[in-house]
């Protein structure tokens, strides 16, 4: 044993550090080392921080100028007591548009993947419904709110209809790409243990697809506040866009602002879950980057 | 012309030609070789034309034998051994698995091809029991399975470990035994250790020889390094440069167990100045055939 475990150890030096890591070094190491790195990613976001304060500094000095009108520009200060004074009534729109998002990602979710599939299936349906699919993204789907808000009334069906056609492409496309990249060594491979095609979907071109499928989901998020505040926008009784609009009607500018902040705050919730979700749910894909920006 | 002649295939030194022996014998079931590959001949399609790639080929691995393919790079090795696995199928010639040319043979072999093909998602023990899973195997019990060889392999304690985590001689133990769990009697190895460096090929070598000891599986094992070959194997064939064709059939006249050192007997050296011979006349050849 002691002859042949050596070369492997030799052939494991180039990356001590992942070998070291995995292999469970002593506690008290690996504490200190998560400490380490806890304390430099709290370094990294510094410059982000110390930047965002001097711009707001900038802002609150140049807004509180006499001869600025606060109707047209608020200062940081007065938004944050907008937000402090309406915080209740932005809480339930925050709701609403919060709930006509995941319904609409939840629908853009499964028509992605369903689409992704039917293009993955035979060459024939690619050439069949992705031109359509392509096609559907030069409509501008602006154009086509008024129309959903005409078809589907002011609730929350329309709304998650635009989230959707919103949504639903950078779904498809990555995970149709993902599925497409398999390699095909590994396919023969699992070919000549006697998988048919299902089986090698399901435990090699899925999973491998899988990282591909979150960088669609990562951009599909964001559009997907963006597309329900413009939504509510042309047409809703309530939400964060139709709290925009009133406010805006009301030249009550640090209202707009207020309900403007809230929204970035929500879109960057969303983000920050789903990297979370992806973190939990590869972890081995995050194996590799996690050691290799550590060094 | 005489080289025509050369590339014959010559009796093997005891005078008993493996495949043979069946179309003489009319009952000799018991003598019928686990795989007998006859007179496979195969050709692709390419930009640049039709370009055959194995010529005639026919050759024979015993039940519990090992068997190596040796030949230069470009010899079709690697598609032959896709034929066997059931892979592709020959431009002409048959493939018989106990005699039966008919049977279907993916699913029933253990092939193995030069990169070990791991999933990334998928932890050490979860990969060795990824070959089972494919042939329908219940996922508890394939790693149940798994864990039960695990030990064996060499890999006990690395069994939570992901890919990346592994060293090239451990993934390649974990290749081996998702291949050994999932594969018949019968293991295809394509240049197993080709991509290893030096110090892990030769253990890996040793490790093979003994698990194989263990497992009294057949192994048809391609390589380009005749080493390796008069190392590992009962019997080598060295395969001609394209189109491929079997030009030499020995058997290697050395005990087992087998060690490293057995390398230096009168015997295998001169079998390996043999195999050598025959694979720099193919060199030669292809220089010298190359402008004509």
């Amino acid at each position: 044993m002691t002859v042949e475990t050596r070369p492997d150890q030799q052939a494991a030096q180039p990356a001590p550090s992942l070998a070291g890591a995995a292999a469970g070094e002593r506690p008290m190491e690996s504490r200190r080392a998560a400490w380490a790195g806890f304390a430099r990613r709290l370094w990294d976001v510094v410059p982000a921080v110390a930047l965002l304060a001097g711009l707001l500094l900038l802002w609150q000095w140049y807004a509180s100028r006499p001869q600025n009108d606060p109707q047209f520009l608020p200062t940081p200060l007065a938004v944050w007591s907008a937000l402090a004074a309406q915080r209740e009534i932005l809480w339930h729109h925050t709701l609403v548009t919060l709930w006509e998002t995941v319904v609409g990602f939840a629908a853009a979710l499964v028509a992605g993947v369903v689409c992704a599939v039917i293009v993955d299936i035979s060459p024939w349906l690619r050439r069949a419904v992705y031109p359509l699919l392509v096609a559907s993204q030069t409509i501008p789907i602006i154009t086509l709110a008024p129309l959903l808000v005409l078809w589907f009334g002011f609730g929350l069906t329309s709304k998650a209809i635009v989230i959707l056609l919103v949504c639903f492409f950078p779904i498809t496309v990555a995970l149709a790409d993902g599925l497409r990249s398999a390699d095909p060594e590994l396919m023969r491979l699992y070919r000549t243990f006697g998988a048919g095609a299902g089986r090698i979907f399901w435990m090699v071109r899925l999973p491998g697809a899988l990282p591909q499928l979150f960088s669609g989901i990562r951009i599909a998020i964001t559009y997907s506040v963006i597309g329900a505040i413009f939504a509510e926008y042309v047409g809703a009784s309530e939400g964060l866009g139709y709290y925009i609009l009133l406010k805006q009607h009301s030249f009550a500018t640090a209202g707009v602002m207020a309900a403007i902040v809230v929204t970035a705050a929500l879109s960057i919730a969303l983000f920050a879950l789903t990297a979370l979700v992806e973190r939990a749910a590869l972890p081995w894909y995050y194996l590799g980057r996690r050691e290799g920006s550590g060094n | 012309m005489e080289q025509r002649e050369a590339r014959e295939p010559q009796d093997v030194r005891d005078g008993v030609m493996p495949g043979a022996s069946c179309a003489q014998t009319s009952a000799a079931s018991e003598t019928m070789p686990l795989l007998d590959v006859r007179d496979v001949t195969m050709r692709f399609q390419t930009a640049g034309g039709p370009v055959t790639a194995l010529e005639n080929v026919s050759l024979s691995v015993g039940a519990g034998e090992l068997v190596a393919l040796v030949g230069p790079s470009g010899s079709g090795k690697s598609t032959l051994l896709a034929i066997v696995a059931g892979l592709e199928t020959p431009t002409s010639g048959t493939v018989a698995l106990r005699g039966d040319p008919a049977a279907e043979r993916l699913g029933r072999l253990g092939y193995m091809p030069q990169r070990d093909l791991l999933l990334p998602w998928r932890r050490a023990l979860e990969n060795a029991a990824a070959g089972l899973e494919a042939r329908g195997v219940p996922r508890a019990e394939a790693r149940r399975q798994a864990q039960a060889v695990f030990a064996d392999f060499g890999l006990a304690g690395f069994e939570r470990l992901y890919p990346p985590q592994l060293s090239g001689g451990m993934r390649q133990r974990v290749a081996f035994a998702r291949t050994a769990l999932a594969g018949g009697e019968l293991l295809l190895l394509d240049e197993p250790f080709g991509a290893l460096d030096a110090l892990t090929r030769a253990a890996l070598q040793a490790w093979l020889l003994e698990l194989w000891g263990r497992l009294g599986r057949a192994c048809l094992l391609v390589t380009h390094d005749v080493e390796e070959a008069l190392l590992l194997a009962d019997r080598v064939y060295v395969l001609s440069q394209r189109p491929g064709q079997v030009i030499l059939e020995r058997r290697v006249p050395l005990p087992r167990p087998r060690g490293r050192e057995q390398l230096l007997r009168p015997e295998a050296v001169a079998l390996k100045a043999e195999l050598l011979a025959a694979l720099d006349g193919l060199a030669l050849a292809g220089v010298e055939g190359g402008p004509a």
